[in-house]
This record gives structure tokens, C-alpha cells and sequence, in this order.
């Protein structure tokens, strides 16, 4: 594809191999490394669910009965328990639900065990299989197939059922993607949630059923409206890779999932959210889950235009971070923010060039684009016009996944008609506007042109000097978001273990094959 | 002075609303959104556009004139007076308290938005306003964000604070409100209330709210660092005389 924006491919190409080398060291450490949270996905991928009298989720108690064996896989006490009591995952969950200690049971033959793992890892694989091939038939049979670019709602009540009610409002005014956002806070739960609830603040708790409550809503409404309605919710924080296996075992579409965010926007320990972003990576990319990065946090917390660059390097780094898992690109949802202070000359310019370059460098990845929210202001008639110059970016760029800004967006979390307002601000772009950059060259040397170039120009030195310092360096010294992370610091770091030689994980080893990871470097 | 909303001629009373209510699209439906507008005390009420947002909520814009009047000279609002610029303030320091003054801030409880106490502190400022790291006579710490009530009053007392900052963003089912009191009520255990002046801040904290709930003072949307500084010097300077 020629770049319009004249864009050098040697300079893109010298960027990739660059993120690649940043990422490479960070990948060994990963392969070397398990945390409670991916031995946590990996028994609720088995099968262990519920919660004892006290509210702690089997998996916790699994994980802390075994706290001084996780390194060789906690997965085989699980499935010893199976095979001594005799019984399935729901009779075994129940009674370590009700006190029953997995220590306490001698060890069957490993061979035994072998055979049980690959039975259950067959009834995960079937089922994820399911939903796979379900979500595809939906999407092929939908009046509009694969709309450009799908039109993403947020919901965040507090309530799951309140949020049924918006979703579902949404969907029919012509929302194509709903997300749940979750609850302030819950990133930092080392435990995830259970059953339905109807108390958050700023968003609802991610727990099992409410996804499952959600998921029929919206499927409901697919089958009403002839559409397949995607549905969003949060792998990150400290449950990062339990929130994406029950996503895969309830047929969410998509998942913010980030291999940065956590560490500088939430303090969680980078040694922990690298190792658990390559796990529920893994399992995104097996369930056909496609990925949110999170590069728009860069730019509300430093400045757009200043710091353009650091969105295109992380969406490099997340790129690189999600082969290793992987990935394919069109699973790839990498971000980026239209969050330039409006004041600026030719602020819609330099967005547009940002976008394009983003298109071009990416050009088989969704990419979410993220609308104005730093700058939004009580003026909500202004933060109308932003939104719509916004979306034409969106479609002249031709994103992927438009996250559609609310005119209230510096007031509250949407009202049903802030949504309303937005979808149709954004269908009447899409209509209007639809093909005018085809139609139209980005002048040579123009202002557009040269932004990119520059941008990329500086991407690449910024590549550099990250890789020379090494990734976990450089984010100890404030090369991200102007935000330093020490590498000991933060929350989780007591979670993260090396794995014994003898480690096994029945999961991760399937999931190895299907999705033909190498694990050379242990 | 009585004053009314205005159109286009002078108290006219016109007002543009828009809202939903929870009845399915339709004629009916518009003479609902009529009439719930005349009860809302306006008059020559008229749904000039009204739009199904799912089978049982409806959007209207409205358009009504109201007869309410107000007393402008009734008005009074209790706000913090700025006064002295970054200069000011540090001059105001040396010759007046004639101490550097130190000052610890944080995002508290579970809010984890930064950018309006970085405003107020960082070096770098906000909009070409230098922050309270930058004033020679401050001593600034900036906690961040996600800050235990606890751990802010505690870093508080190893510095020996003259002043701390709150900042709280989330509002949503009042949990600033419940944050902002429960760190009241921690200072007032700890006996500390009355050494140390204490000022919160957010888009949604008004001068009046931050001082119900037992704070000197509260800084809202579009507040600078010079405000809150102006505003804890000469609180401090008005203690120190007592
Ligand atoms: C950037 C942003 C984020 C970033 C924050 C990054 C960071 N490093 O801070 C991220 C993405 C992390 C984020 C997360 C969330 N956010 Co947010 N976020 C915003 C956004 C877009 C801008 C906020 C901002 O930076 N404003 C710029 C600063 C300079 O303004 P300011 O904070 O008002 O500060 C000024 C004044 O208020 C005052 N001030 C502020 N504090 C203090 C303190 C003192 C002492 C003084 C004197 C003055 C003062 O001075 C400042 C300068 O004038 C707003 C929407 C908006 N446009 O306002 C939503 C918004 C604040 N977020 C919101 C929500 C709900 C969330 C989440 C809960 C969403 C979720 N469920 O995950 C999470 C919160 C997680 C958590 N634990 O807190 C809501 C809050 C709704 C409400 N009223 O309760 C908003 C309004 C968006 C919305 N409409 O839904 N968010």
C-alpha cells in the first residue's frame, strides 16, 4: 500500500524490529514466570468456580491452600482432587468451597492426572470453539455484516440491570459494541467478584454472571435487531488473565487488555502485569477476543500533541507483546486518542495525520480510536462539534472500533440520551462524509505529511532509548506518561513465582500448540 | 433587581430543556413531555423534537417560557477570593510568616484521576500557572493518587504539614462525599483539625460542599495553584496571629 502521508517504510520497518528487541528480554522473564492470577485463569478454565461462606472464590482458596507449591502448576492439586474424590469440577468446587483442603489429599499417579487435564482442557476448548463458531455465523448472517468502523457504547451504572436497560437502548438506536465498565477500584481486587450486583461506583463489578446477564441481553437483542452486538469488559488489574478465561467461557468480543497500562496508570507491579498480560493474551487470541490498548491514557495524562509519539511506540511494543501470545493482527485493537487541546491551530490536522499514520503502520489491525475527553468541558454544545470533527477523523482514517465521545463526558457517566445524541452524531458522519478521503491526497510536504513524518521521526529515537535502557528500566525512569514505576514497587509483586522445571500447565501447554507459540528462550 | 431567563427580549422567561421519560415514542408521548413541562412550572410549552431511544424511553427537546423571576441583589455566593499572583505569594511567605510553609496533597480513597492535584503541584503547572512545587517558599509533596485517608495524615505528620490538599474527581453515589468525612473525621481523632489548614478540590467540590463537610476551604473546575495558595497563606497568617 503507498503511503499517502509519504511515510518512509524503512522507518516503520526499523520500528518493529526495534519494539521486537525492547520486547525480547521482557518475553524471557515471562516464559520463566507464573502469578496467582494465570494459575487462577488456569483453574477456572478447568472448571473451579463459586465462592466459600466468606465471599473468597475457590480459585483463591486453591491458590493460597497451595501457596508454597504454585511453582510447579497448581493445576494438578485440582485435578487430584477430581480424580481422589471421584467427582466433577462443580461437586469438587463445592466442597473446597465448604473447607475441604487440597494438601491434604496423597497424589495419584501423574500419568492419571495427564489424562484428566487433557479431558477438561477439552471441554474448555469445546466450548470456547462454540461460542467461536456462533459469533462468526452471527456476524456473517447480520443484515450489515461488518459495519466501518463499529460504533462502541459505553455503559457504567453500578447496576447490571440498570446497564441491561442502557445497553439494550443503545444497541437498537445503532450501537454495534457495548462495554461494562467496571467498577472504581476493581483493577486492584486480587480476587474477582462473584454473582450478579447491583453496587459500583463509576461502573459495574466484572463478575461471571454479570457477563453472563449481559451476554443474553445483548444476544436478545441481535436476534431483534438482525445485528450481532459485541460485548467489552476490562483484563486488566490484578485479575488481568481471570477476567479474560471467563470472557472466553461467556463469549465476550472484545477486551480492554493492555501490556502497559496496569503498571503506570493503576501501580500495579510490572514483573506481574507482563507476565499476566501474555496469559490472557493467549487466551484472547484462542477465544477470538479482540484486544483494546490503552495508548489513550497517554494522552490524557501528558500533553497530545507533545507526546503523539508515545502512542505510536507503545502500539509497537503492544503489537510486538501480542505476537508473542499469538495474536493475530486482526485482533489487534491498537489505540489511539483524539485528545489534542482544541485551542491549537490546526489541532484537527495534526489529528488526522496521527490517525492515518496509525491506519498505514497498522493496516490489518481494527485500532480503536478514543474521542475527546480531557478537553471536554461543561460546554456541552462545543463538546458536540468536538465529537463530530472526531468522528470524521474516524471515518476518513477508517478505524476500526469508534469509542463515540459523550457530550456530557466532563459531567457524568452517560445519561440513555447522552448516548442517543452520540450514535447519531456519528451515523450522520459515517453517511455524510463517509468516502471523502478516498476522494482526496494528502498534499506532498503539506502540513499533514510533514506531522507524520516527524512523529514517526521521533518514535523511532524514542524506541531507541528505550531499548538501550531496557524496558523495566525505562519505565522505572519516567519514560512513559511521565510516570515512574519502580521495578520492586507497586501492587502484586508477592504474586509473581518462578516456575520449577517440573512446572505444568495444562491450559498453557494447549494453548502453545493451538496458537504455535515457541517457547525457545526458557 | 428581578431578572428572568432570556430569549430574545427581555424577560421573556425562555428556556431550552431536553431530558427523557420512560414512555414509548408517539403522540402521546409528546403531550406527556408537554405537559410534565408546564408542570415544571413553564408555560407555552412546546416539543419542538422527540425521538424513541428503545421501546419504552423517549428523548425531548423542549422549549418553554418560565414567569419565575429572582432577586439578582438576593444572590450571594460564598467564594474564595484570589487575590495574589505566584510573586505575591511567595513575598506574602517570606515577610509575613517568615517560615517556608509545607504542603502535602493527594488523590484519596479510590479515585485514581492525577491531573487536577498535578495541576495544582507539579512543577510544570497547568494552562502556564506554575504549581506549588515551583514556589521557593513551598514545600510541596505530592502523594499521587489512589492515597489512604490514613497514609496522607500520616505522611502529613512526618512532615509536619501547615496544609493538605485533597483532590476527588469520582463522584458518582456521592463516594467523595463519603471520602471527604471520613478524612475529617480521622483529623479531628487525631486532634490535628485545627493545626492544619485543609482545602479539597474537583470539578465537583464547591467552596460551600468542601466547608459543610469541615474543610477551610473547597476549589472547583478552573481552579489554579495560585488560588489555593493565596487562599492557605493568608489562612495561615490569620491562625498564626491568633
Ligand atoms: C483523564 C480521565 C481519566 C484518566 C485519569 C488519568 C490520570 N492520570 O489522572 C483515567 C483513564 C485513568 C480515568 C479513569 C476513570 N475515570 Co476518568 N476521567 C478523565 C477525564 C477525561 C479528565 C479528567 C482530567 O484530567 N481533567 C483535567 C484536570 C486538570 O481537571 P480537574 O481534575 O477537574 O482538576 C481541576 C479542578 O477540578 C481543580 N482541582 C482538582 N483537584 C484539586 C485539588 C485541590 C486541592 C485544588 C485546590 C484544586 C483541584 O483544579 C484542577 C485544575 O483546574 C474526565 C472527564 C473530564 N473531561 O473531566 C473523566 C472522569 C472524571 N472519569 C470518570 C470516571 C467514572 C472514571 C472511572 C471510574 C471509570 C471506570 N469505571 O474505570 C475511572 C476511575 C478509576 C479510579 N479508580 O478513579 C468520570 C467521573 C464521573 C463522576 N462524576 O463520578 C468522568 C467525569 C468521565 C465521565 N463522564 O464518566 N479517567
Amino acid at each position: 500500500m503507498e503511503s499517502k502521508l509519504g511515510l518512509s517504510a524503512d522507518t516503520i520497518e526499523r520500528c518493529r524490529s526495534i519494539a521486537k528487541e525492547i520486547v525480547n528480554p521482557v518475553q524471557n522473564y515471562i516464559q520463566r514466570h507464573t502469578t496467582d492470577s494465570v494459575e487462577r485463569a488456569t483453574l477456572r478454565l478447568l472448571g473451579a468456580d463459586l465462592i466459600n461462606d466468606n465471599g473468597v472464590p475457590v480459585p483463591n482458596i486453591i491458590v493460597s491452600q497451595l501457596s508454597d507449591k504454585i511453582q510447579y502448576g497448581v493445576a494438578q492439586y485440582y485435578i487430584n482432587g477430581l480424580l481422589k474424590l471421584n467427582c466433577e469440577p462443580d461437586e469438587l468446587n463445592r466442597k473446597i468451597a465448604g473447607g475441604l483442603d487440597l494438601t491434604e489429599l496423597d497424589m495419584v499417579d501423574k500419568k492419571y492426572i495427564n489424562e484428566k487435564g487433557q479431558e477438561l482442557v477439552e471441554t474448555f476448548s469445546q466450548r470456547v470453539k462454540l461460542h467461536r463458531s456462533f459469533r462468526k455465523e452471527k456476524i456473517e448472517k447480520a443484515s450489515d455484516a461488518q459495519p466501518s468502523p463499529l460504533l462502541y457504547v459505553i455503559v457504567a451504572t453500578g447496576n447490571i440491570y440498570e446497564d441491561v436497560k442502557q445497553a439494550q437502548a443503545a444497541a437498537e438506536q445503532g450501537a454495534d459494541i457495548i462495554a461494562v465498565i467496571r467498577t472504581t477500584a476493581q483493577s486492584l481486587l486480587d480476587y474477582v467478584p462473584y454473582g450478579p450486583t447491583t453496587e459500583g461506583f463509576g461502573g459495574t463489578y466484572a463478575t461471571q454472571e454479570n457477563f453472563r446477564i449481559m451476554r443474553k441481553a445483548l444476544d436478545e437483542t441481535g436476534e431483534k435487531t438482525g445485528r450481532y452486538i459485541r460485548l467489552v469488559n476490562y483484563a486488566s488489574g490484578l485479575c488481568m488473565p481471570e477476567i479474560a478465561a471467563m470472557g472466553a467461557l461467556e463469549r465476550l468480543d472484545m477486551m480492554l487488555n493492555d501490556s502497559m497500562y496496569g503498571i503506570l496508570f493503576r501501580d500495579i507491579n510490572m514483573y506481574r502485569t507482563f507476565v499476566d498480560q501474555h496469559f490472557s493474551r493467549m487466551i484472547n487470541s484462542f477465544a477470538d477476543i479482540v484486544i483494546n490498548t490503552g495508548e489513550d491514557n497517554y494522552l490524557t495524562t501528558s500533553d497530545a500533541y507533545e507526546k503523539a509519539y508515545t502512542v505510536t511506540a507503545s502500539q509497537l511494543i503492544n503489537e510486538s507483546f501480542a505476537h508473542e501470545s499469538g495474536m493475530p493482527e486482526k485482533l489487534m485493537g491498537l489505540g489511539h486518542a483524539f485528545e489534542m487541546n482544541p485551542n491549537i491551530k490546526n489541532g484537527f490536522l495534526f489529528e488526522l495525520a496521527q490517525a492515518q499514520m496509525a491506519r498505514e503502520i497498522f493496516p490489518e489491525a481494527p485500532l480503536k480510536y478514543m474521542p475527546p475527553t480531557k478537553y471536554m468541558t461543561g460546554d456541552i454544545f462545543k463538546g458536540y462539534a468536538m465529537n463530530t470533527l472526531f468522528n470524521f477523523i474516524a471515518k476518513a482514517t477508517n478505524q476500526g472500533i469508534l469509542l463515540l465521545g459523550m457530550l456530557t463526558e466532563a459531567i457524568h457517566t452517560p445519561f440513555m440520551q447522552d448516548r442517543f445524541l452520540a450514535i447519531a452524531n456519528a451515523k450522520y458522519v459515517m453517511n455524510n462524509m463517509g468516502d471523502l478521503l478516498s476522494d482526496m491526497e494528502f498534499k506532498t510536504d503539506g502540513i499533514m505529511q510533514k506531522r507524520a513524518q516527524e512523529v514517526l521521526g521521533q518514535t523511532e529515537s524514542f524506541l531507541q532509548e528505550i531499548n538501550e535502557k531496557g524496558l523495566f528500566d525505562a519505565v522505572e525512569r519516567k519514560m512513559f506518561a511521565d510516570i515512574s514505576r519502580p521495578k520492586n514497587g507497586g501492587k502484586g509483586l508477592q504474586g509473581v513465582y518462578e516456575k520449577a522445571a517440573s512446572y505444568w500447565n495444562p491450559i498453557e501447554e494447549y494453548l502453545n500448540g493451538e496458537l504455535g507459540i515457541q517457547k525457545g528462550m526458557m | 433587581m428581578m431578572i428572568k431567563a432570556y430569549g430574545d427580549t427581555l424577560n421573556d422567561g425562555a428556556v431550552q430543556l431536553s431530558f427523557t421519560l420512560p414512555v414509548a415514542s408517539g403522540p402521546k408521548a409528546d403531550e406527556a413531555a408537554r405537559i410534565y413541562t408546564g408542570k415544571l412550572g413553564f408555560e407555552e410549552c412546546e416539543v419542538v423534537h422527540s425521538n424513541p431511544l428503545s421501546d419504552d424511553f423517549t428523548f425531548f427537546v423542549v422549549y418553554g417560557k418560565s414567569a419565575t423571576s429572582l432577586d439578582y441583589s438576593k444572590v450571594v455566593v460564598e467564594e474564595v477570593e484570589t487575590s495574589m499572583d505566584f510573586y505575591e505569594v511567595n513575598q506574602f511567605i517570606k515577610e509575613k510568616l517568615k517560615r517556608k510553609i509545607v504542603v502535602v496533597g493527594a488523590c484519596t480513597g479510590s479515585d485514581a484521576h492525577t491531573v487536577g492535584i498535578d495541576a495544582i503541584m507539579n512543577m510544570k503547572g497547568y494552562d502556564q500557572h506554575y504549581g506549588l512545587e515551583r514556589y521557593p517558599e513551598i514545600e510541596a509533596y505530592n502523594l499521587g493518587a489512589q492515597v489512604k485517608n490514613e497514609d496522607l495524615i500520616e505522611y502529613a505528620k512526618k512532615v509536619k504539614a501547615d496544609v493538605i490538599l485533597i483532590s476527588q474527581i469520582v463522584t458518582q453515589k456521592e463516594v467523595h462525599i463519603h471520602n471527604m468525612t471520613n478524612f475529617i473525621e480521622l483529623m479531628e481523632a487525631e486532634e490535628l483539625r485545627d493545626n492544619i489548614v485543609v482545602c479539597a478540590g474537583g470539578p465537583r467540590v464547591s467552596n460551600k460542599l468542601a466547608m459543610e463537610i469541615g474543610f477551610d476551604a473547597g476549589f472547583g473546575r478552573g481552579s489554579y495553584p495560585e488560588h489555593v495558595a493565596s487562599y492557605v497563606v493568608e489562612k495561615l497568617f490569620e491562625k498564626q496571629r491568633k
